[in-house]
Formats: structure tokens, C-alpha cells, sequence
């Protein structure tokens, strides 16, 4: 069962002399959720800009389902089966909270009909499908955070990319988060990397975890592992998380 | 089509029904100003429409829309002036003109990254030295004008373009309802959604898997194809083309303002827009007249007067308002009309 399905090689990336990511290397198993985690500023946005598309790695390759991804442009990875979501929520302001979600599911399906039948389904699982109706515009943040779930997981990806979706929730709000990400991996399969602060969420979820810290990767391992790490301790998380 | 029908009030029905008796009713009172009012509102109307595509449903912004109903006339007037082909014909011609010159513009900006303004400059930069080649082009003319046979009136030919005013009256009505009926489907379609995303957020579309160079080019050669119509029609019901104005910035202004008061974006918008700008401005004019005083420009500042009140107390235009008062919004889901 756990084979890699997204392998990063070496990856490295500089802004004008900055180096966001330090020949980052890591892998991430089919059917796993694994976290990234580490200071602000350590480079995991930019990873996942690599990954997603959005950014071209200076050096390095990534690898998703054995096939080179690194300088694709974002709406091929989509295809390719990785949905993401944006730390800085972008949602369709004009658009309608289930226009928003057909317009990931017309990826999938190029019938508006079939799409919107989707669309209907994944709002109901995230607990939007009361505000369906609603322009996105009119969304309050811990809501807009869903509606970027929602659009991705509508666009039925191999693998979710979570860039912070659980900030700025409450703590039974980030519960009932935590527990669509596990159905979503438990029933699904489907494979899940994010990057997170809320700690709780991510020793809830997670199997592996990968600490940067100035763009390197400082530590890798079990979640157990990962939080007694001294290096960890030291530049993120703090004696006192243990 | 059934589902759109449930999905309409009733009110908004019965008020279509009405609009469309008066529609088909109307050569046969009105007298020849009120026709030819008629004919200039749904010209606007229909070229608003093919700019909303572009600007309203993908968040392109063309200012050089000008450049499509140049194109489209001039190829069309030619090829029947100096060949003998009838419009019909022709009007094949003027539509893979106009796509061709939307499609070099589309790949132009999209392919090396010019987005906003700078697209707005580009499509102005387009118009305008289409403008100064016509100038200098003798085979339709250059800028002394291009001028067509003018024929009886009396017998009306559909196909050849000749006829009476009710005939291009009907002629423009048709084209209208039918660019209406086309973005009303397409705003339903992948196209339409893919669209407004990348209207609403490109980086947005793209992550969820839209190639947004392939449908910003489809915005624009669909827009530009359908701007390329109004341009025939032009051609064969005034029979008289100068480059410097059928090409001139300011026709491109007046093409988007009608959509933009209306509400861009939306379908009936561009058709508001068109009636109230039309009306209103012709309305000034013969007032003018009536009390026999006589300032260039006014109509210009009238123009401008109407961009600012709609600009500043109805952001969005006059039909979304509008709508919501008289109750016409459609219920479930779905692109608002």
C-alpha cells in the first residue's frame, strides 16, 4: 500500500539571494497525512508553491505518482491530481458559495449538472450547505477557510495540499475540521500534506511530520518523535509543548 | 431550457412576453426617428453584449473594441464592393478576420503576461494603428471613405443586406435575441464558469485546473466574432466607412459604456444600458434642438455625467438593482442573469 506518491529531491529555492528552501528532500506515502511544520518564514509556503506550481524550484525535482511535476504550471498539477489551497484565502468573491464548488467540480466533470450534484455533496460534508447561496464576499474568515477546502477537495485530487487551513479557528471548530481530514483519508484514501501551527490539529492527523527551519529541513519522523526533537524544541515549538 | 424556464419568476416571464410583442410590434407604429432610435439601441445593446463577454464574464478589458466593428465592416464591404459577394457571405469572412485579430491580441498579452491596464493600452494600441493603416489603405479607400452602392429600398433582400429600415431593424432585433440567448447559455456551461473564476481570482482558477491562456482566448475570439456582426450590419445600413470613425477611440468608449451602466457582467445589463444611454442621450439632443440652442459636446458630458452617478451610487449598474426591486432574480443557484 505505501508507496510514495509525491517525492521531493533536493529542492531549492532563492529570492533575490534568500534562500526560502535548502535542498529540501522529503517523501509523503500514499494514503498518509503527513505535516510541515516549523517557524514563520521557514519556507513552507514556498514548498508548497514548488509543489503546486506555482513557483519553479531553482534546483531539484519533485516527483507525484512517479511523474516529474517541478515547472509544471499550476492548473496541469491539478490535473495531474493535487489540489491545494491558498494560506491567503482566495475565494471567487462574486461568485456564490456553490458556484465557487462547481467550479472545482467541473474538473472532473465537464456537465454543470453532474458538477453541481458534487458540489452540493462536498459543501454538505464541510458544513457549508446552508450558506450555499450566499456570495462568497459575505463569508467570515473561518468559513472562507472551509469554502477553500471545499473548492479543492471538489477537484477529487490524489493528494490535498493544506496551507493553514485551521488558523483562526476555534477549537471545536479546528475538532471538526480535524475529523473531515481523517474520514476524508480514512474513506477516501485520500493522501494529505498540510502545513499547520495549530499544534492540536497536527498531532491529531498526522503520521509523519517535517520540521524547516531556514528553508532546511532539521527534522523528520513519527509525531512522538518529532516533538522531543532538541533542534525542534529549540527553534519552534519551545520547552514548554511537550 | 426547462430548468431555466422554472427558474425565471413568472414575473420576469410575463415581462419578456410583453417586451417581445412590443419588439415584433414596433415598425408598425413607429415612424421612421423612432425606428431609427430603435435600430442605434439594440446596435448598442448587441456590441455591449460582445464586449460583456470579454470584459464582464472573463474581467478582460478591451478599450479597443472599435477595432472588431472596423475590421468586420471593411472586410465585408469590401469583399462586395470589389467582388460582388454578398454579405452573407462575406459576413463568414468578417468573423475569422475579427477572431484572427482578437486571437493575435489574446496571445500577444496572455502568452507573455500583460494583464490589466497594460492589456486595456494594448487593445487601445491595436485599434489605433488599424485606424492609421485604413488611412493609407486606396483599395477601400483610405481616409476618404469607403463608400457602397446605396440600393432600393423598397425590396428587402435578408441575405444581400438590402432593404428598408424595418428590415435592418429586424436584422439588428434578431442578432440581439440571438447574442442574448448565446451568453445566457454560455455563462451555463464550463466556459462560463471557468470565466467568472478567472474574472474573480486567476491564480484561484488556476490551481483548480483551468488553463486560463486557453479560455481568456476563447473571451476574446468569441467577443471579437461576435463584435465582428455589428460591424457588417454598420457597413451595409449606413454605406459609408471612415477609418477615423468607425475605428476611433471614442466608438470604442461608447461600445462599453452602455454595458458598464447596465451592469457588467450581467445579460440584461448591456441591453439596459443601451436603452437608457441611447434614450437619453438622443432625448438631450432633440431638446436641445427643440429650444434651439446649440453646444458642441453635451452629449459627451452627458455621457460622463451618467458614468459618475451610476459609478458612485450603483457600483455594480443599474440592472442588478433594478432587478432585485422588481423582484426578477432568479431563485436557485446558478450565474445571476
Amino acid at each position: 500500500m505505501a508507496e510514495t506518491l509525491l517525492s521531493v529531491r533536493s529542492v531549492s529555492k532563492s529570492f533575490r539571494g534568500l534562500r526560502a528552501a535548502a535542498e529540501v528532500s522529503f517523501d509523503v506515502e500514499e494514503g498518509h497525512v503527513v505535516a510541515l511544520i516549523g517557524p514563520n518564514g521557514a519556507g513552507k509556503t514556498t514548498c508548497f508553491n514548488m509543489i503546486a506550481g506555482a513557483l519553479a524550484p531553482d534546483a531539484g525535482e519533485i516527483r507525484f505518482a512517479g511523474r516529474r511535476i517541478d515547472g509544471m504550471r499550476p492548473d496541469q498539477v491539478c490535473l495531474a491530481g493535487i489540489g491545494r489551497t491558498f494560506q491567503l484565502v482566495k475565494p471567487f468573491a462574486g461568485l456564490s458559495v456553490l458556484d465557487n464548488v462547481i467550479v472545482g467540480a467541473l474538473r472532473r466533470n465537464s456537465h454543470v449538472g453532474v458538477a453541481r450534484r458534487k458540489a452540493h455533496a462536498v459543501l454538505e460534508r464541510l458544513g457549508l450547505e446552508g450558506k450555499r447561496d450566499q456570495p462568497a464576499s459575505a463569508l467570515t474568515l473561518p468559513d472562507r477557510k472551509r469554502l477553500e477546502v471545499a473548492r479543492a477537495i471538489a477537484t477529487e485530487p490524489r493528494l490535498l495540499l493544506l496551507d493553514e487551513v485551521m488558523a483562526g479557528l476555534r477549537p471545536t471548530e479546528t475538532d471538526r475540521m480535524v475529523a473531515v481530514f481523517r474520514r476524508l483519508n480514512e474513506e477516501h484514501g485520500l493522501t494529505i500534506l498540510l502545513i499547520e501551527h495549530v499544534m492540536r490539529a497536527v498531532m491529531a492527523l498526522s503520521r509523519e511530520i517535517h520540521v524547516l527551519h531556514h528553508g532546511e529541513l532539521i527534522a523528520s519522523g513519527s509525531p512522538d518523535d518529532v516533538v522531543r526533537h532538541p533542534a525542534v524544541l529549540d527553534c519552534y515549538l519551545g520547552e514548554e509543548a511537550v | 431550457m426547462k430548468a431555466l424556464l422554472a427558474a425565471t419568476p413568472k414575473r420576469a416571464l410575463f415581462l419578456m412576453a410583453v417586451l417581445a410583442g412590443v419588439l415584433l410590434a414596433l415598425p408598425a407604429f413607429a415612424n421612421a426617428y423612432i425606428l431609427s432610435v430603435a435600430i442605434l439601441i439594440l446596435y448598442f445593446a448587441y456590441l455591449g453584449q460582445a464586449w460583456n463577454v470579454m470584459m464582464g464574464f472573463c474581467g478582460q478589458l478591451s478599450l479597443g473594441h472599435s477595432l472588431y466593428v472596423g475590421i468586420g465592416a471593411y472586410v465585408s464591404a469590401a469583399l462586395f464592393v470589389h467582388f460582388g459577394i454578398a454579405p452573407w457571405i462575406g459576413i463568414w469572412a468578417s468573423i475569422l478576420a475579427c477572431m484572427a485579430a482578437g486571437a493575435a491580441i489574446g496571445v500577444l498579452a496572455f502568452r507573455f503576461g500583460i494583464g490589466g491596464v497594460y492589456f486595456a493600452l494594448l487593445t487601445i494600441a491595436f485599434a489605433e494603428f488599424t485606424r492609421i493603416g485604413f488611412d493609407h489603405l486606396d483599395w477601400v479607400g483610405g481616409s476618404g471613405g469607403f463608400f457602397l452602392p446605396v440600393a432600393q429600398r423598397e425590396i428587402n433582400d435578408v441575405l444581400a443586406l438590402r432593404g428598408s429600415p424595418a428590415m435592418f431593424y429586424y436584422v439588428m432585433l434578431a442578432l440581439t435575441v440571438a447574442a442574448f440567448a448565446f451568453c445566457t447559455w454560455l455563462l451555463r456551461t464550463r466556459i462560463g464558469y471557468y470565466w467568472q473564476a478567472i474574472r474573480e481570482d486567476p491564480d484561484a482558477a488556476q490551481a483548480l485546473g483551468i488553463n486560463t491562456f486557453r479560455y481568456k482566448m476563447l473571451a476574446v475570439i468569441i467577443s471579437a466574432g461576435m463584435s465582428s456582426l455589428s460591424g457588417v450590419f454598420f457597413a451595409f445600413y449606413y454605406n459609408n466607412l471612415f477609418p477615423e470613425q468607425i475605428f476611433n477611440m471614442s466608438r470604442s468608449i461608447e461600445i462599453i459604456l452602455g454595458p458598464i451602466i447596465g451592469g457588467t457582467g450581467t445579460l440584461f445589463g448591456p441591453i439596459l444600458g443601451a436603452v437608457v444611454l441611447t434614450v437619453l442621450a438622443d432625448g438631450i439632443t432633440e431638446l436641445m434642438a427643440a429650444f434651439g440652442w446649440e453646444i458642441p459636446g453635451v452629449k459627451q458630458v452627458f455621457y460622463g455625467t451618467c458614468m459618475l452617478v451610476v459609478i458612485v451610487f450603483l457600483p455594480n449598474g443599474i440592472w442588478p438593482t433594478l432587478a432585485r426591486r422588481l423582484g426578477l432574480e432568479r431563485r436557485e443557484g446558478g450565474p445571476h442573469g
